[in-house]
């Protein structure tokens, strides 16, 4: 490591002459990157920012839509919290998987992958049958602003997850290889599917927490 | 050569149409005449930095056109000349701003002698209504419209029966009466504009905007609908008149008001209700 | 390596250490599909991006050719209202989104930001090509709507409800919904697109590169993809919610309404239309920017190129992009001073966007301050940026008419805005991205466009669309309103408005025509141009340094380059040749003087 090893904030970075002969001297050292993390984790970063924006405008919109007179609260079904309850169960999973990815224990790793899977199914299809349950009580998507927040939160996250299991799927491709499993890029592969999974449970608590308590 | 001389004429061309071309505003005919003077000044800020810029640009290509035997200077920055120059357009921004927000703080000031009319557009055309003689107007909802009450009044409100009720294309106001127009939309997004009074506000659904003026010319002024609102957004037109006292009064006396309505369709229950009220 | 990217090496004289050639899996093409079609490689994805752009484009080129007629000349080409507003919503969303946005992001994006910053390809290049696929798709979508049963949507591009879902309004059937699909997958494109954009410029430049020696270029790509991340996600939450408004009859932005011309009631209820208007902006005013920026950072390199000089205040230029960028995310309800929103809103707005002059006017005086003493070539890159350079200190100027909330209220609406933002957002990146077509053209055929042709192409768009749009400002201060089908001869505007709107429509039609010109130019000089040599305008940015012209597969050939200065060494004192590229080392430069400046 370097003694050069300060952390360069933006404004020193960009304070610098570049025409300067000696901060070209010290550029000319520079490597070229400008972060140190892998594209994937960047990549995997990028999207997660982008995908918080996203829900972010629509809690706006929501907290907006919620102080007119008209807004009715819907009854939140038991099932809901059982839910819930899966999905934080499949991240704790998931926690212990990354623990056994690391310490290249992929059998422990193949056994998680596939109960976090199960899991992700059930919550898909428990979330389905609320929709059921809610539908069949009488409220529909249109019947009130409250409704229809609910089922839009539900539909995204739901579809969110679904991009996730589509990721959990190429996951699975990678430590289930049949030549020999390329430990790194396994690991890499099963370190980002875990960060998303852990956003994706963050997203779905911030959500039920901000249609069970406001 | 001829690409400075072309730019040359680009500037002068454009100070010269400014000049002489006959297309300008029509003269105001509300108070807002200060609008007027913030444009302007903006307009000759604006306008000297324009020039400046373009026919700096023409003298930089013709002084320093390609010539093999020069080299170009040789100069990163400038800290301070670019000190001076961001200082001078603050100062220009500031000398902007602080006339248009003093005038935009009377524009959103609404003074206490104001007369509170009402505007409602709908595709496509305008509906006004006055206040009647309590002067207040009454309260409205978009659930109450009918074929007998256009508006939407709240019959259970004792301030509508006497309120003016004017179908049609043709509003009439009085000179130098200051006015307050409340704007009321029933389905789309429309803007009640007439250009002599350089004022506008959109006429949103499920509110209440509005924006104040005073007329200080008589006249009859064309009003525009200026917010985009469908297939016959162009053809939403209607026209104002300002009278002198006289005129103004004749005009009010022959308009019905919302008990005078409901009486012409036979509306029984609802006279019955009005006349308790009366 | 440290955090700061900078690694630990003795100083020395020429201390740069041997490059670590990581051996990156690059993408090989093994047939004429994979190579043309379904490529990975970020030129030909450029290409493609470009094509399709320009294609559409076309589209709404002819839209305004239409438009303008009827203005001018109504009855000469029958239409009615809804065909008019049909042509001036599509008009618009084609021209912002699909042509421009797509273009200098998609386009010189993809070409440039991996050859300047001196990476082999993109870093997902598998993404990328996806991006590119999606953004056709969404071009499908869109060329399907004006197939459907009550043609393509006239809600205007802003798309405010409720007139976009109402039945008042042409093509509020399958119009809308198609329109607002195709911009969903448009922005699902965009973000694989971005994500690439952001990260090679980050993370895959090629040693020496530090951000600070990238070129203008590059910040104004790399800037405007960080805004279209943070605005896009709120196109996509507007256009999900009207959807759903439309089809689903939520209330998101309905409130009650009555059908249109005082029809039944609606069955909607409680929603507000400004909040979609608040959305809506808040991508729609980045947007302007996503469209400035590359510009901005393009017309910088070529100002500085062929003027022979080191861009002015490099430094300022980058602190303005940044600036520029933050700012934009705080001035959007300047579109909406008339909206009807709280007017104390006014003041905060206003002042904010009288404050974004400042950076842009800095940026304005960098340039004309790189011309002076300069020497200037006039080719024809540099007279589009000439003609930039005046368009756009207009087209800005008349933006603080605009941000100041009082001079707005008599403007908005009227031909001021049309006026202002054509010449802005329009004219001034269309002739900067002319100016970069005659500029990298050579890099991208190996062939010259033909300079002839390039300058009576010049000279017909500059003075043209000047003509079309200096006097329609005035139209503006006459408070003539805008989207309106035919301005009746009442009381507001004199007859004379008519003369003006012609010569406007003559103007328009010989400027659009004029582009025929380049067209032909393009289609001929890619077989039959002058043979360009290789690095022909002499330029230090690394895309012209490659081996091959045009750059082969991977970019650069075994080794990528090293980088020992700043993209603008031109006219250093004291060395033989005008310009000394970035991957020159310091010995390498014949005379050592010209590292002591």
């Amino acid at each position: 490591m370097s003694n050069r090893n300060k952390e360069e904030s933006i404004l020193q970075l960009l304070t610098q002459k570049p025409w300067d002969p000696a901060q070209a001297e010290l550029d000319n050292l520079h490597s070229g990157q400008t972060i140190d993390l892998s594209t994937g984790k960047l990549g995997q970063r990028y999207i997660i920012i982008v995908s918080t924006i996203f829900f972010c405008l629509f809690i706006v919109t929501y907290s907006d839509r919620m102080i007119y007179a008209d807004w009715q609260n819907m009854p939140e079904p038991l099932l809901l919290w059982f839910n819930t309850f899966v999905l934080l169960a499949s991240s704790i999973i998931f926690i212990s998987v990354q623990v056994a990815s690391n310490k290249k224990q992929f059998e422990k790793v193949k056994r998680g992958l596939l109960m976090i899977g199960g899991l992700a199914f059930i919550f898909i299809l428990g979330q389905l049958l609320v929709w059921q349950k809610l539908i069949g009580l009488g409220y529909y998507v249109a019947g009130n602003p409250a409704n229809a927040y609910f089922y839009l939160f539900t539909a995204l996250h739901g579809l969110h997850l679904i991009g996730g299991l589509i990721y959990w799927g190429m996951t699975i491709r990678k430590v289930w290889s049949f030549n020999e499993i390329i430990v790194k890029n396994a690991q890499h592969t099963v370190e980002l599917c875990g960060i998303y999974w852990h956003f994706l449970l963050f997203v779905w608590l911030v959500l039920f927490g901000l249609m069970s308590f406001s | 050569m001829i690409v400075p001389i072309v730019i040359l004429l680009v500037i002068l061309g454009s100070v010269a149409f400014h000049f002489w071309s006959p297309w300008w505003w029509s003269e105001v005919a509300s108070n807002w005449g200060n609008i007027d003077s913030t444009i302007l000044l903006t307009f000759w800020v604006t306008g000297v930095v324009f020039v400046a810029v373009g026919l700096f640009v023409a003298f930089c290509v013709w002084k320093y056109r390609y010539n093999k035997d020069r080299t170009a200077d040789y100069e990163p920055e400038n800290a301070r000349l670019e000190w001076i120059l961001t200082i001078l357009t603050a100062l220009g921004v500031i000398a902007l701003l602080t006339p248009g927000l003093i005038v935009w703080n009377k524009f959103v000031t609404v003074p206490d002698d104001v007369y509170e009319i009402e505007v409602l557009g709908y595709q496509w055309g305008w509906g006004f209504r006055l206040p009647g003689q309590d002067g207040i107007l009454g309260t409205t909802d978009i659930n109450n419209i009918n074929d007998e009450n256009m508006f939407g009044l709240n019959t259970d409100d004792p301030h509508s029966f006497d309120d003016i009720l004017i179908d049609g294309d043709e509003l009439h106001i009085l000179l130098n009466q200051p006015l307050k127009v409340n704007l009321r939309s029933l389905d789309v997004l429309h803007d009640f504009y007439v250009p002599q009074f350089r004022a506008k506000m959109d006429m949103i659904p499920g509110m209440i905007t509005s924006y104040w003026f005073t007329p200080i010319k008589t006249g009859s002024f064309e009003i525009l609908c200026a917010e985009y609102c469908g297939t016959a957004h162009y053809a939403m037109l209607g026209t104002v008149l300002v009278d002198e006292k006289d005129d103004y009064d004749e005009w009010l006396n022959e308009q019905m008001t919302f008990k005078e309505t409901l009486a012409l369709n036979k509306n029984n229950d609802l006279i019955k209700v009005a006349s308790k009220n009366d | 390596m440290a955090a700061n990217g900078y690694e630990d090496v003795v100083k020395g004289d020429d201390a740069v250490p041997a490059l670590e050639v990581q051996p990156q899996e690059l993408y090989h093409a093994k047939s004429f599909w994979t190579r043309y079609i379904f490529c990975q490689d970020a030129k030909v994805i450029a290409v493609q991006y470009s094509l399709t752009a320009i294609a559409i484009g076309l589209v709404g080129l002819v839209s305004s050719w239409l438009i303008r007629m009827q203005i001018a000349y109504p009855g000469v080409i029958p239409m009615d209202a809804s065909a008019y507003y049909q042509l001036v919503t599509m008009h618009g969303m084609i021209m912002v989104i699909y042509l421009l946005t797509a273009l200098f992001l998609g386009g010189f994006g993809n070409y440039l930001i991996p050859l300047m910053v001196g990476a082999r390809d993109m870093v997902f290049p598998y993404v990328n090509m996806l991006s590119y696929w999606v953004f056709l798709l969404a071009v499908l979508i869109l060329v399907a709507s004006y197939f459907v049963p009550g043609g393509p949507t006239g809600a205007g591009w802003t798309l405010y409800p409720p007139q976009a879902i109402t039945s008042g309004t042409p093509g509020s059937g399958l119009g809308i919904i198609l329109m607002i699909v195709s911009l969903a997958v448009f922005v699902v494109g965009f973000t694989m697109g971005g994500l690439n954009y952001v990260i090679t410029t980050l993370q895959a430049r090629t040693r020496g590169m530090t951000l600070m020696r990238l070129p203008l270029t590059v910040w104004g790509i790399f800037v405007a993809t960080v805004l279209a991340l943070f605005a896009f996600p709120a196109l996509l939450v507007a256009g999900i919610m009207m959807l759903l408004d439309n089809i689903l009859g939520t209330s998101f932005f309905m409130p009650a309404i009555l059908e249109a011309g005082l029809g039944e009631q609606m069955a909607y209820d409680g929603g507000s239309p400004i909040l979609f208007q608040h959305l809506f902006w808040f991508f729609g005013h980045p947007e302007v920017y996503i469209v400035a920026l590359p510009a901005f950072g393009i017309v910088s390199d070529l100002i500085s190129v062929h003027a022979r000089k080191n861009i002015f205040g490099y430094r300022m230029m980058v602190w303005a992009i940044v600036i520029i960028g933050f700012l934009s995310f705080i001035v959007w309800a300047h579109h909406m001073y008339v909206a009807g929103m709280n007017p104390w809103f006014g003041f905060f707005f206003a002042t904010t966007t009288l404050i974004i002059a400042i950076p842009t006017a800095l940026k304005v005086y960098n340039w004309v301050l790189t011309l002076w003493r300069g020497n200037i070539q006039l080719t024809v890159p540099m007279l589009f940026a000439i003609g930039f350079l005046i368009t756009f200190t207009n087209g800005g100027l008349t933006g603080l008419f605009l941000g100041n909330v009082i001079v707005d209220v008599p403007l908005s609406d009227t031909y001021f805005v049309v006026a202002h933002f054509h010449m802005v957002m329009g004219i001034a990146p269309v002739l900067v991205v002319y100016g970069a077509i005659y500029h990298w053209f050579p890099l991208i055929t190996g062939r010259f466009l033909n300079n002839r042709l390039g300058k009576i192409h010049f000279w017909i768009t500059f003075l043209g669309s000047y003509s079309i749009y200096f006097p329609m400002h005035y139209l503006g201060f006459m408070g003539v309103t805008r989207r309106y089908f035919e301005v009746f001869e009442g009381e507001a505007f004199p007859v004379s408005i008519v003369g003006i709107n012609q010569f406007i429509t003559i103007a328009a039609l010989v400027t659009g025509f004029a582009q025929l010109v380049f067209f032909y130019n393009l289609i001929v000089s890619v077989k039959h141009g002058d043979k360009a040599e290789k690095n022909p305008w002499k330029a230090c940015s690394l895309e012209w340094q490659t081996t091959e012209m045009p750059p082969g597969h991977g970019n650069f050939e075994k080794e990528l380059p090293i980088v020992h200065r700043w993209a603008y060494d031109f006219s250093v004192p004291g060395a033989n040749e005008d310009y000394i590229p970035q991957n020159i080392s310091p010995s390498e430069v014949s005379n050592a003087q010209a590292e002591k400046t």
